[in-house]
C-alpha cells in the first residue's frame, strides 16, 4: 500500500538544498553580523562635552601625549583630568556654552563623566606602553583620530585583530619618533628598523594572565 | 542477517535455543510490536511520570545552575572536578555495552546478541547524551560551548589538538554519531514491520517515514546486510578508543593517581563491565513488565553476568596492578596516593565501597546458580552500577584532595544542586529510554527470527509449528546449506 505520495521522492533533495541554504545563511550571518567587525566599528558615543579630536589634533595640531600623558609609561594612555583642560580654557573661551561642563566640573572637582570607547573585554591584558616602545603607532589601532569630530571605533579589536599582528608586527612598526604622527605611512622600499627586539607573546597567557 | 555465515548450521551440538520453544517467526513479531501497539500497563506510567518529573528538576536545577555559576556544585579548589566529570565518564562508560554487543559481540558470530542489542544501543545513546550533557554544563560559560569545535572565529585560534579535552570532544561525538547510525541502520526493517501492523494513519506515516520505504526485497536485505557490517567494523575500534580517550583525561596530567599507563584498557574494561551492568538492569525489568521471558531467557542473562564477572575480574586487576606500580616505582607521591590515601584516608569508604561493589560482588557469578538468578542478577548489576560510579568518583576525588602543599588540602562536599544535577540525568536517560519501549521494537524482530530454527533453510514444520522442528533436523545439514540468509527473514519481516 503506498503511503506517501510520490512527489515525496523529491525530499531528499528539497532537504538537502533547504540545509545548505539553511547552514550557509547562518554561518554567513554570523560572519559577517556577529563579529566585532560588524557590532563594535564605528561605536561613537555622544560625549557630556562635544570636544573635538579634529579641532585639537588636527587643525591646532596638538600632540597626542599633550594629553595622554603618560601613554608610554602606563598601561592605561589616561583619559586627561579637568586641570588639562582647564590649562588653555580658563583663558581661552571662557564663556562658551559648551564648555560649561568642564568648568563645573573645575568648580565642583567631580570627574567630567566621558564615556569610554576602546573596551576590551576583562579577561584580556593589555599595556599601551610596551606597545608604544615596541613602535606601534597610535593610528594603527585608533584610526585617523584627528579627522574625528566625534571619535569613534575604527579597528575590531577583536582577538583575531590582535593575533593578525602578534603573529606578524613587521608592517605595523615605525621609528619612535613617529609614533604620534596620524599621517604616518610605511615606505615600502625602507624596512623600518625596530628600536628594540619585537616579540609579540602568541601564548595564552600573554593577554589572558 | 546478523550471523553472517550463510553455511553455519543454526544449531552446534548442545547448543540451546535462544529463544524459549513456542516461538515462531509470527509470534516473535507479535509479542514485540504489541509491547508499541497495546496501551501502556501501569508499570510503564508510574516509571514514567518519575522519570518525567527528575527531568523536569534537571531543567530546573540547569537553569539556576546557569544563572548562579558552577559555583553552585561544590567543586573548589583542589577538587576542581567532582561530581561533574564522575557523571561524564560514569555515563559514557554505560554506553559501551551497546557497542560493544551489537557490534564486537556481531562480528564474533555471538547469536545470543540478538534479542538484546536493540536495547543495549538505544541505552548507549541516550546514556551518551547524558554524559555529554556533564562536560557541556561544567565549563560554567555554557553559551560559549563552540569553543571546543574547530570552527572559523573571530579569536584567530583553533582549539588546543594537544588537549585531551578536545580529544574528548571527538571521541564522543563521533561515538555518538556512530551508535546512532548503527542503531538506525538496524531499526529500518522493524520500523517496516510496525508500519504494515499499523491500524491507523498517523501510525503509518510515522513508522513509514522512519521506514524508508523498506520492502524487504532480497536486494534490500543485501544492502542491509552489508551496511550492517560496514557500521560494526567501524564501531569496533570505537569500544575501544572512547574510553582511551576519556582516560587520557586524566592519564596525560601528571597528578599521582592519574598519571598512568594502565588507564586506557583499565577504562574500557570497566565501562564495558558498567555498560552491561547496566544493560541487565534495565532488561530485567523489561523483560518482566512486557513478559518477554520467552525471548530475553536464563541463557543470554547468564552470557551477560559472565562478561561481567570477566571485566570485573579486569578491572580488579587493574586496581591491583595500580598499587604494585606504585610501591614498584618507589615515588613516594605515588605511594601516598594509594597506600595512605586510598587505603586510609579521608575518601577511604569510597574506595572500599568501590572495591566490595565492584570486585568482590561479581564473584558470586563463579556459582552456575547464581548467575542464572535473575534476583541475584540484579542485585550485582545495582551493586556494579554504584561501584563503577564510585571508582570515578575515587579515581577524581582523592587524587586532587591531597595536593603537594598541604595547605592546599580539601575535601569535596556535594551541594544540593549536585545531587540534583546527578539524579536529574537519570530522568533525562529513562525518559529517552520509556520512550524507546513504548514506541520502538525493544528487540530486533528481524535478527531474532534469523537465530530461530525456523530460519535454517532446511527446517521442516511437519504442520505444527517450528516447535518440534529444531532438534531432529539440523543435524543432518551441516555443511551444505548454501541459502541466503536474508531470503528466510525477508519472507518474514515483509508481513
Amino acid at each position: 500500500m503506498q503511503i506517501f505520495p510520490r512527489s515525496l521522492n523529491k525530499l531528499p533533495a528539497v532537504v538537502a538544498v533547504g540545509a545548505a541554504l539553511l547552514g550557509g545563511g547562518v554561518v554567513g550571518g554570523f560572519w559577517y553580523y556577529g563579529t566585532p567587525k560588524h557590532l563594535q566599528v564605528g561605536y561613537a558615543p555622544r560625549q557630556p562635552v562635544p570636544y573635538s579630536h579634529r579641532l585639537h589634533a588636527g587643525i591646532m595640531g596638538m600632540d597626542c601625549r599633550y594629553c595622554h600623558s603618560n601613554v608610554e609609561r602606563s598601561g592605561e594612555a589616561m583619559i586627561p583630568p579637568t586641570q588639562t583642560c582647564m590649562n588653555c580654557h580658563s583663558l581661552v573661551r571662557t564663556d562658551s556654552a559648551r564648555l560649561a561642563p568642564v568648568r563645573e566640573s573645575w568648580r565642583t572637582g567631580q570627574s567630567i563623566p566621558w564615556v569610554r570607547i576602546h573596551r576590551l573585554p576583562d579577561h584580556a591584558y593589555f599595556d599601551h606602553s610596551v606597545h608604544i616602545s615596541a613602535g606601534v603607532g597610535c593610528s594603527t589601532c585608533h584610526g585617523r583620530i584627528d579627522q574625528m569630530d566625534i571619535v569613534r571605533q575604527d579597528q575590531p579589536l577583536s582577538m583575531s585583530w590582535c593575533l593578525d599582528c602578534h603573529r606578524n608586527p613587521g608592517p605595523n612598526l615605525r621609528p619612535r619618533d613617529q609614533i604620534t604622527n596620524m599621517e604616518w605611512r610605511p615606505d615600502p622600499a625602507q624596512q623600518v628598523q625596530p628600536q628594540r627586539r619585537v616579540e609579540p607573546p602568541q601564548n595564552c597567557s600573554g593577554c589572558h594572565r | 542477517m546478523s550471523s553472517a555465515n550463510p553455511n553455519a548450521p543454526i544449531k552446534e551440538i548442545n547448543e540451546v535455543a535462544l529463544a524459549a520453544p513456542e516461538y515462531d517467526f509470527h509470534r516473535i513479531t507479535d509479542d514485540v510490536a504489541k509491547v508499541t501497539e497495546n496501551p501502556a500497563p501501569r508499570g510503564w506510567w508510574v516509571m514514567f511520570l518519575i522519570a518525567v518529573s527528575l527531568l523536569g528538576a534537571l531543567g530546573l536545577t540547569l537553569a539556576y545552575l546557569f544563572w548562579k555559576g558552577i559555583g553552585a556544585w561544590g567543586n573548589n579548589q583542589p577538587i576542581s572536578w567532582a561530581w561533574d566529570i564522575t557523571n561524564f565518564v560514569w555515563w559514557v562508560g554505560i554506553g559501551h555495552a551497546g557497542t560493544l554487543i551489537s557490534a564486537v559481540l556481531f562480528l564474533f558470530r555471538q547469536k545470543w546478541r540478538t534479542s538484546i542489542n536493540r536495547a543495549a544501543e538505544a541505552m548507549t545513546i541516550f546514556a551518551v547524551i547524558c554524559a555529554l550533557m556533564f562536560p557541556g554544563i561544567h565549563v560554567g560559560r555554557v553559551w560559549l560551548m563552540y569553543y571546543p569545535f574547530p570552527i572559523p572565529n573571530s579569536m584567530g585560534i583553533w582549539p588546543n589538538f594537544k588537549s585531551p579535552l578536545l580529544w574528548d570532544v571527538f571521541a564522543v561525538s563521533t561515538y555518538f554519531t556512530v551508535s546512532l547510525l548503527f542503531w538506525y541502520v538496524g531499526l529500518v526493517p522493524d520500523l517496516a514491520t510496525l508500519r504494515d501492523r499499523s491500524k491507523n494513519k498517523i501510525r503509518r506515516m510515522a513508522y513509514g517515514a522512519f521506514a524508508l520505504g523498506w520492502r524487504g526485497s532480497n536486494r534490500h536485505w543485501q544492502n542491509y546486510e552489508r551496511a550492517y557490517m560496514i557500521l560494526a567494523a567501524i564501531s569496533t575500534p570505537l569500544v575501544l578508543s572512547v574510553h582511551s580517550v576519556v582516560s587520557f583525561d586524566f592519564a596525560t596530567s601528571v597528578i599521582p593517581g592519574w598519571h598512568t599507563t594502565i588507564f586506557p584498557p583499565y577504562f574500557v574494561a570497566g565501562a564495558i563491565f558498567s555498560g552491561f551492568a547496566m544493560v541487565l538492569t534495565l532488561m530485567l525489568v523489561v523483560r518482566s513488565v512486557f513478559k518477554l521471558h520467552g525471548l530475553i531467557t536464563l541463557k543470554h542473562i547468564e552470557f551477560m553476568n559472565k562478561i561481567i564477572l570477566a571485566t570485573g575480574s579486569i578491572v580488579g586487576y587493574a586496581y591491583a596492578m595500580e598499587f604494585f606500580i606504585a610501591w614498584y616505582s618507589g615515588n613516594d607521591y605515588e605511594r601516598y596516593v594509594f597506600f595512605v590515601s586510598r587505603m586510609k584516608g579521608p575518601y577511604a569508604w569510597a574506595y572500599w565501597s568501590m572495591i566490595i561493589c565492584n570486585v568482590i560482588s561479581p564473584q558470586i557469578f563463579w556459582v552456575k546458580s547464581m548467575r542464572t538468578n535473575v534476583p541475584v542478577s540484579y542485585a550485582v548489576s545495582i551493586f556494579v552500577n554504584i561501584g563503577m560510579w564510585f571508582e570515578r568518583f575515587v579515581i577524581i576525588a582523592t587524587s586532587l584532595h591531597r595536593d603537594f602543599l598541604p595547605s592546599s588540602w580539601g575535601y569535596f562536599h556535594p551541594t544540593p544542586i549536585d545531587v540534583m544535577t546527578y539524579l536529574g540525568s537519570f530522568g533525562l536517560f529513562f525518559t529517552f529510554f520509556l520512550l524507546f519501549i513504548r514506541w520502538l521494537p525493544a528487540i530486533a524482530i528481524a535478527e531474532v527470527k534469523g537465530v530461530l530454527p525456523e530460519s535454517d533453510p532446511h527446517f521442516e514444520a511437519h504442520g505444527d509449528h517450528g516447535s518440534h522442528g529444531d532438534e531432529h533436523h539440523d543435524d543432518d545439514h551441516k555443511s551444505d546449506d548454501h541459502a541466503e540468509d536474508g531470503e528466510s527473514k525477508a519472507s518474514s519481516a515483509e508481513a
